[in-house]
């Protein structure tokens, strides 16, 4: 074996499948939503407090800087969402060829990207 | 169904149980965000007396702490796994899931007081 054959381990090189990626963004958007769910119970919390802890959840989320957290919070939500069906299809069986795993990690993407551009408009429409 | 690999930080759960855990939470999960998703895109003026109505109800509590129970399961297991594959010091590894524990019962608590209080 040639042990001065050129050898890549930089990620930011590498190129990765489209299954690596949706995989990598599950795991990225689940670390988030530790944080993310933190955010959502507060406002559950604090809106069932009082009407006027209410109102101030009401005030926050016409803040811009609120709105735009809350439409990163709930993208992940549903990155998750999403990326977690297609395990629960693949843990039956369904779709574990290499085909598959593409036409599957294209459909999480795809479907993921539409409901998190129909959350934005929800938000600031 | 072979060995059960057991780790110390792991809390003598096995592998099969975290994947069980994983998949019941997720189900649960799943159906609260869409009921949760259906009722704002159904309501989209809620009021206060509205909102407070709809969660005095039982099943709604309930449905809703067993969202935050499913919550606590999952990001353990999921967090438990990630900080395993990316974080080698055992002692950084160890604070981290103390501060992801100590979280999810503030999560719990609070949801709870919220629910209750």
């Amino acid at each position: 074996m040639n042990r001065k054959r050129p050898v890549n381990l930089d990620i930011m090189t590498i190129k990765q499948p489209l299954a690596a990626i949706t995989s990598i963004l599950h795991r990225a958007s689940g670390i988030f939503l530790l944080v993310g769910v933190g955010f959502l119970i507060w406002m559950l919390n604090q809106s069932l407090d009082s009407r006027q802890g209410f109102e101030a959840v009401r005030n926050l989320l016409q803040e811009p800087f609120a709105q735009f957290s809350l439409w990163v919070t709930l993208s992940a939500v549903i990155y998750h969402f999403v990326a977690g069906i297609k395990h629960l299809v693949m843990d039956m069986g369904i779709g574990e060829t290499k085909e598959g795993v593409k036409m599957m990690s294209i459909g999480v993407i795809a479907i993921a990207g539409v409901l998190i551009v129909l959350t934005g408009v929800w938000i600031w429409a | 169904m072979g060995m059960m690999v057991r780790s110390v930080t792991n809390w003598g759960r096995s592998g099969l149980s975290d994947w069980l855990v994983q998949r019941m939470s997720a189900v649960v999960l799943a159906a609260y965000t869409l009921f949760m998703a259906s009722i704002f895109v159904q309501n989209p003026d809620l009021t206060f007396s509205e909102w407070q109505a709809f969660f005095d109800v039982t099943w709604v509590k309930l449905f809703t702490l067993l969202t935050v129970l499913s919550v606590v399961g999952h990001a353990w297991v999921g967090l438990w796994t990630v900080a395993t594959d990316y974080i080698k010091p055992a002692i950084i590894r160890f604070f981290f899931l103390i501060v992801v524990g100590v979280t999810l019962f503030v999560y719990l608590v609070t949801t709870a007081t919220a629910l209750w209080g």
